[in-house]
């Protein structure tokens, strides 16, 4: 949510810095909007099913091509997170060239499926953008996931919902991953990031994610026509948040089984300033573990049920503010 | 009028966690109490803490083959264990011969089933009978005990809405279910709701044996009537979510003509019944496939009679 001090401040470095040139951009002409790459996280699902059922072009040449994918078919029918293993992280660079036979995982053959009906990952016959739709267990609102802090377009849309979604939290949340080891679908196409919903229960369909969820979605392809007709959007400062670590569980050395609970401080507390100091987790036993790091982060996936099997209870990151320039589409003059 | 139930004591307690193997507060408590069984030890009472579902537990997911929890039915019980059989129904059989077999003067007398639900239920004791009077003074007991926090009594004695739970081969079966918790996910404050429950549980028991009396009581309870489905298309897909206003709202009242479902095209579905109903298990993620989107229930008052440990 921006504030009146957040306006403030960006009124004051915009005219603090060098006024940077509008960047021209080509058009974002395909976009493919995921659902069911974890086959239990519901809104995605049942919102490519409904854009499945829609179908019809809107009229215009600045809107796009709409691509509405169920990524993992067989993971929704069973509404599992996956079936051998997990799909969004199936596409390195490595893991999507692996030779493909019987025994390969069936997530392995679907990535690289997927990799050729919208990418290659990496060349210029990719889609333009891919919008993965996801949903936590984790108190996090609405999440865009990039692997990038200077893709212009995914941060002025991230800027759009944040403007245009006064009444839900709408952050962006940067991986600092090269291309080649990024795992994630997003990661296919020339823009992209997973749109992360939370808090709702896997398996579960909650009426008001989905109206978050389908509203953030129509913000994006709302921003997308518009920046397509020649609107120019202008510079502006961003706050975002870079991974820096994550933290597991405290466990038993030997049956590696979690000693503790987040702590109810820390539970759904997503986004908050993390000091040191601050209580983390309360063990089985009644003792609480803090927080010993020096710098103080922010914890986001918070009790995100998936993580348990990955040694994740949540995950930390700084605040930092990127300037994004005025981008404009790319015409035949400006080519 | 009311007169004394004389009732043997309750030595033999179980309580099983894991009955849904994603269900994490019991998987974790049952875990921890077979480790250290000191906060689970009372005297004149043998409790023992039990995995039901272990190849579930470890895959943390709700079953293998079929639903644990459905599987205790006469049918699947008079089944012979050394025979081929579902994963669920060769543990059905081997958790009856352990703790029944059901029906039996050898089963276990108590046996308490921890669940969660993503339902926002609050901590929830269910009852298979409103004339087991043991059973009802301790849910009265466990209330009193755990006050201000809430705790509703739900009573499923539906002719066809009643499942077989595995619990139910004791002769005194309690469901624990305490929500909202996702699955595969373990929430302090559930964790914590659901130990302090149980330890006013077996706290009765161990008075109970020991002789104190119950006078008689009342218990304000929940009593399954009928269970909704979501609306579907053809193919059996459903075409709408639980409407905003009911979502989160288990135990408050809905009345005719109020909004019970949203459609994915943004349409109001009302609730068409006739009187005012209490639904419960309102979006429980594990019900999509039972074809139920919440259960109704009607409020109703039951008498608990004094009862009084006999020992023989």
């Amino acid at each position: 949510m921006v504030t009146v001090a957040d306006q403030e401040e960006e009124r004051r470095s915009s005219h603090l810095i060098y006024k940077m040139e509008v960047v021209s951009l080509p058009a974002v002409s395909r976009v493919a909007i995921c659902g069911g790459t974890h086959g239990n996280e519901m809104t995605g699902v049942f919102l490519v099913k409904e854009l499945q059922k829609r179908k019809r072009k809107e009229e215009g040449a600045e809107a796009p091509d709409i691509l509405p994918v169920i990524s993992n078919p067989r993971a929704v029918q069973r509404c599992q997170r996956y079936i051998e293993t997990d799909l969004n992280r199936c596409f390195t660079t490595a893991t999507l060239s692996v030779p493909v036979s019987d025994g390969t995982p069936y997530e392995i053959q679907r990535a690289q499926e997927l990799n050729v009906f919208l990418g290659p990952k990496g060349s210029v016959k990719s889609v333009d953008l891919v919008c993965d739709l996801h949903n936590t267990t984790a108190n996090m609102g609405l999440c865009l996931i990039s692997y990038s802090e200077c893709d212009w377009i995914s941060l002025h849309i991230c800027r759009h919902l944040q403007k245009e979604m006064p009444s839900v939290p709408v952050r962006y949340i940067h991986y600092d991953v090269p291309l080649s080891e990024a795992y994630s679908l997003e990661s296919v196409g020339k823009h992209g990031f997973a749109m992360e919903v939370g808090p709702q229960p896997h398996g579960v369909v909650r009426a008001d994610v989905w109206g978050t969820m389908t509203e953030g979605v129509r913000l994006v392809l709302d921003w997308i026509k518009r920046f397509n007709s020649g609107v120019q959007f202008d510079d502006k400062v961003m706050e975002i948040y870079t991974l820096v670590k994550t933290i597991d569980y405290p466990r038993d050395p030997e049956t590696q089984m979690i000693t503790a609970t987040i702590h109810p401080q820390l539970q759904d507390h997503d986004f908050c300033l993390l000091h040191q100091g601050d209580p983390l987790f309360l063990t089985f036993s009644g003792n609480t573990e803090y927080y010993r790091g020096e710098e103080p982060l922010y914890p986001f996936f918070v009790n995100e049920s998936a993580y348990y099997e990955k040694g994740i209870a949540f995950l930390l990151a700084r605040k930092k503010k990127v300037n994004i320039p005025s981008v404009r589409v790319m015409t035949r003059e400006s080519v | 009028m009311s007169c004394e139930v004389s009732l043997p004591e309750a030595k033999k307690v179980a309580i099983f966690g894991g009955t849904h193997g994603n269900e994490m507060s019991g998987v974790t408590l049952v875990n921890l109490w077979l480790k250290n069984r000191a906060e689970i030890r009372r005297s004149g009472v043998e409790v023992q803490p039990f995995i039901t579902n272990p190849r579930a537990v470890e895959k943390c997911t709700r079953y293998i083959d079929i639903d644990l929890n459905r599987a205790f039915t006469p049918e699947n019980l008079s089944k012979r264990e050394a025979e081929d059989h579902p994963y669920e129904i060769k543990r059905a059989l081997e958790i009856n011969r352990i703790f029944g077999p059901k029906g039996s003067s050898d089963a276990y007398d108590v046996i308490f089933d921890l669940h969660n639900t993503t339902s926002n239920m609050g901590c929830t004791l269910i009852l298979e009978s409103s004339q087991d009077h043991l059973n009802l003074q301790m849910v009265h007991y466990i209330k009193q005990a755990v006050a201000p926090m809430t705790c509703s009594v739900l009573v499923n004695e539906h002719p066809f809405l009643q499942y077989s739970t595995s619990r139910s081969v004791a002769k005194h079966p309690i469901g624990l279910e305490v929500g909202p918790q996702p699955q595969g996910v373990l929430r302090s404050n559930i964790f914590q709701s659901m130990r302090l429950i149980l330890r006013h549980a077996l706290d009765f028991i161990e008075l109970f044996n020991g002789g104190m009396e119950f006078p008689p009581c009342t218990v304000d309870v929940y009593q399954v009537t009928e269970r909704v489905d979501y609306p579907r298309d053809t193919n059996g897909n459903i075409t709408a979510m639980v409407h905003p206003n009911l979502q989160d709202c288990d135990w408050e009242p809905l009345n005719p003509g109020d909004p019970m479902f949203l459609t994915f095209d943004g349409r109001t579905v009302e609730y068409k019944g006739g009187n005012t109903v209490y639904p419960t298990f309102i979006n429980e993620a594990a019900y999509y496939e039972k074809q139920q989107a919440f259960v109704i229930t009607k409020r109703g008052t039951l008498i608990a009679r004094q009862i009084k440990v006999s020992k023989m």
